[in-house]
């Protein structure tokens, strides 16, 4: 399976619980997979949905937020706006042409070490068969996309009489 | 990508042993870093944690004029404050470190080395990357509120307050009900030495009403708390007792003068098996000596209508307040000790033991009341008529050990099992019967209990009771009394033991609000429903709230020596903290950038901490950095990118994602 289709992946996770609960996984050796590169932040709702559009922008295959188990967050109610922000994003990346499914919220608590490993090993797979996203490489594809956008500025501006 | 001319990296890969270098091509990583932006100098070494380690960031600092440190090595979670802590002494500013975690996120959870490696590769240069937007910060610190909270008047809570007290803290002890005591003060004796319970108990109790430095709020029971280590806000909700606690001199002629003539209301203190009169006392030690009156029972307070016989028999002491309301009071702490303890198991969930269908099925601590000379029957050892069992049946593993209840062991069941046992036989001299699964006597003296209650002639068979049921009609000693079937596995056969009285050791459970309070206080249960403690081994007192300690049976089923050595091991720690005067502030506080700050207010509602308010007179959010905790929500949501958070700001995190991202 050496050709098989390596996604990159970026996890979000809060320090709390799925941190440390990927630090259980380490010091209990669960392997998971590889291709998971992970981001400590201190709440999951520190996640700016642009972030997220940022890591698909830069090649990312997939984005995991991962945050403490409802009404277990560390600051009381905040992964309950992640929860927003994760719906709001799954619709977004729909009208972008973007499967909502390369975007996955994962709740799991400092003690659930195998859990997270599983989630991952589960997401991953759930990429590679979705296969790669290449948006980044059609980003920069010839520069008929930023001309477009530009346009759009220059009509929003026109149409809201703000000098460009 | 962030470019300064002046950026001096210098990045240090950790081999941990073999634990990173045996997976993790450590001398291949160093190299790749050497080839990162504004990297000056890329080392490896064995352990970086260790002194000569720390020495080597320290020397590079100053020969090569080093401005970021980079460590690859474990979780920052362990040794973050360590490189802090070196890079500071070494003169750098201790919040331009930052860590890549190698080892619990790579070099431990990774098969195939190429993929460590490769992983290893883009963690380190999202960490090269980050580092750079790194600025240095000012420690904060606040003043610690030299006093704490003791929630749970038990035995636990008891001890811990008395031990805080006689540090010279300020202590503030909780009880929910009208007396402290908790279980303790239900026990007739203590195993194995069989002392009296109230004759250990009374004096602390009364201790701790007379300590200067002890405030008992009984009745009451905690709110919510607010704040954080060091400093928090807790309401306490106090309950009326409808009689004046700093008037009453406990003379207890209010119980007499009472227009009920006769007990009617069943005691819950005493299981229910005793009766009392609207005004009651728990038990006569109680404290504070002081009745509470029963709201639905009291005449005056149900119906607004009676002689006030009470209040006449108080006279000139003046203690009865009819119009007595619930108030709230708040207290400030700097930690809390939880000793909430455990509630007996319920039977009647267990159809075939009989329990609340045959009169004369008891649970343990229904049986403890029967045998304490302060209880319902005056120490007597009765069946519901009134008459001496004969022959007494006990259960062990009622709802511990059992796979439909609890997989755990209770751990005090054997030993309280053997006490009643010995208790039974020395009061009545009724033949006594302990049907045990395994008998669990690890502990000083217990074994030799054992022994010695084996020696008086209690008879041990070793099986699981499978029923309870009656040789005639309600089960009642004349009906012809109870049949125990028990698989005997020593002898290999089921045996029918006639008794007149079963007595079930019922397993210790977390309490049935354990997971509300867990919530008020901010801290986890664990499977079974107890509180679950930091580590199992190292931290046994702390929780993941750094000021909340917990002590007794609140934490797992325990006896009473365990209990008091754990109270007073959460005492100290709770000293150490509330003593040492000061606490650091997590570093990654919220600001504005005020001129970026457009007034919107996005961020005001997003924050549970009330840290950000509007400012009318220049249109813009101000967050109270003492308030705020760092989650950075409001960061995440600030449409104009005005708020900002230290140690994760934007640009940080998306250089941490460039990083990871294009790493080679």
């Amino acid at each position: 399976m050496s050709n098989a289709f390596k996604p990159k992946i970026v996890a979000f996770l809060c320090n709390w619980c799925s941190y440390t609960a990927s630090d259980l996984a380490g010091t209990a050796r669960i392997k998971y997979s590889p291709h998971v590169r992970i981001l400590r932040v201190m709440c999951s709702g520190r996640v700016d949905p642009t972030f997220v559009l940022k890591a698909f922008a830069l090649g990312a295959d997939g984005v995991m937020i991962a945050g403490c188990h409802p009404g277990d967050c560390h600051y009381i109610e905040q992964n309950y706006k992640t929860i927003r922000r994760h719906s709001m994003l799954r619709y977004f990346l729909e009208q972008m042409g973007i499967e909502p499914e390369r975007l996955r919220l994962v709740w799991a608590s400092a003690a659930e070490g195998q859990y997270l490993a599983e989630s991952i090993d589960g997401f991953v797979a759930a990429v590679q068969k979705l296969g790669p996203l290449h948006w980044s490489d059609n980003w920069l594809e010839d520069g008929q996309r930023e001309e477009a956008l530009e346009e759009i500025v220059r009509e929003h501006a026109a149409a809201m009489e703000v000098p460009v | 990508m962030i470019s300064d001319e002046t950026l001096r990296i210098g990045v240090y890969v950790c081999h941990c042993g073999s634990n990173i270098a045996g997976t993790v091509d450590v001398e291949k990583l160093a190299d790749f870093a050497e080839g990162l932006p504004h990297v000056a100098i890329s080392r490896h070494y064995k352990y970086m944690c260790s002194d000569p380690g720390q020495e080597l960031v320290k020397k590079d600092i100053a020969q090569f004029n080093l401005t970021r440190i980079v460590v690859a090595a474990c979780s920052p979670s362990l040794h973050e404050p360590t490189f802090r802590r070196a890079a500071e002494s070494a003169g750098l500013n201790r919040f331009l470190v930052q860590m890549a975690n190698i080892r619990e996120q790579v070099s431990w959870v990774t098969e195939n080395k190429d993929d460590a490696l490769e992983k290893a590769q883009a963690h380190l240069a999202a960490a090269v990357r980050r580092v750079a937007g790194h600025e240095p910060l000012q420690r904060e610190f606040v003043r610690i509120t030299p006093r704490a909270m003791v929630i749970g008047g038990g035995i636990a809570g008891i001890q811990a307050a008395l031990t805080l007290a006689d540090a010279g803290k300020e202590v503030v002890l909780v009880e929910r009900e009208p007396s402290i005591g908790g279980h303790m003060a239900m026990f007739d004796k203590t195993f194995p030495t069989m002392d009296c319970a109230a004759c250990i108990l009374t004096p602390k109790m009364t201790a701790v009403k007379l300590h200067p430095n002890i405030k008992m709020l009984t009745y009451s029971s905690v709110d919510s708390v607010e704040g954080s280590v060091g400093n928090y806000k807790v309401k306490v909700r106090r309950r009326p007792r409808y009689i004046d606690e700093s008037m009453c001199v406990g003379c207890m002629q209010c119980l007499d003068g009472c227009v009920f003539t006769k007990p009617k209301f069943p005691n819950s203190f005493d299981q229910g098996l005793g009766l009392r009169k609207p005004v009651w006392i728990p038990f006569p030690q109680a404290v504070p000596p002081v009745p509470v009156v029963d709201p639905a029972a009291c005449l005056q307070l149900s119906r607004g209508k009676c002689k006030q016989t009470c209040v006449e028999a108080c006279g000139e002491r003046n203690a009865f307040r009819f119009d007595q309301q619930e108030t709230i009071e708040e207290y400030e702490v700097g930690a809390i000790v939880v000793a909430t303890g455990f509630q007996a198991f319920d039977p009647s969930v267990i159809p075939y033991y009989g329990y609340g269908k045959y009169p004369n099925v008891y649970t343990s601590l229904e049986v403890e009341r029967l045998l304490n000379a302060g209880g319902p029957t005056g120490g007597k050892l009765v069946l519901r008529d009134g008459s001496t069992p004969k022959r007494v049946g006990i259960v062990h593993c009622v709802g511990s050990r059992d796979a439909n209840f609890h997989a755990y062991c209770s751990r005090v069941c054997c030993m309280y099992a053997l006490k009643l046992a010995h208790l039974v036989r020395e009061k009545t001299e009724a033949e006594v019967y302990n049907c045990y699964i395994d008998m669990r006597t690890p502990g000083k003296g217990f074994e030799e209990f054992y022994n010695r209650v084996q020696n008086e002639g209690v008879q041990f068979i070793r099986g699981k009771v499978a029923d309870v049921t009656p040789v005639t009609g309600q089960g009642t000693a004349a009906d012809g009394g109870l049949v125990m079937q028990v698989d005997d596995t020593l002898l290999g056969t089921i045996r029918k033991l006639n008794v007149d009285m079963v007595i079930l050791a019922v397993a210790l459970e977390a309490r049935a609000d354990a997971a509300d309070v867990r919530r008020t206080l901010g801290i986890s249960c664990s499977t079974e429903g107890f509180f679950l403690e930091k580590h199992p081994k190292l931290a046994p007192v702390n929780t993941a709230n750094d000021g909340v300690l917990i002590a007794g049976a609140c934490q797992g089923a325990k006896d009473i020596p365990d209990t008091v050595a754990q109270a007073d091991a959460a005492a100290a720690k709770a000293l150490v903290l509330i003593d040492s005067g000061q606490i650091e502030l997590e570093p990654n506080t919220a600001w504005i950038k005020e001129e970026m700050c457009s007034g919107c207010m996005t961020c005001i509602g997003l924050c549970p901490y009330k840290a950000i308010t509007h400012d009318p007179e220049r249109k813009i959010a101000v967050i109270d950095a003492a308030l705020c905790k760092g989650c950075g929500t409001c960061v995440a949501a600030c449409p104009s990118g005005a708020a900002q958070q230290h140690l994760f700001s934007d640009e940080q995190i998306s250089e941490e994602l460039e990083g990871l991202m294009n790493y080679v």
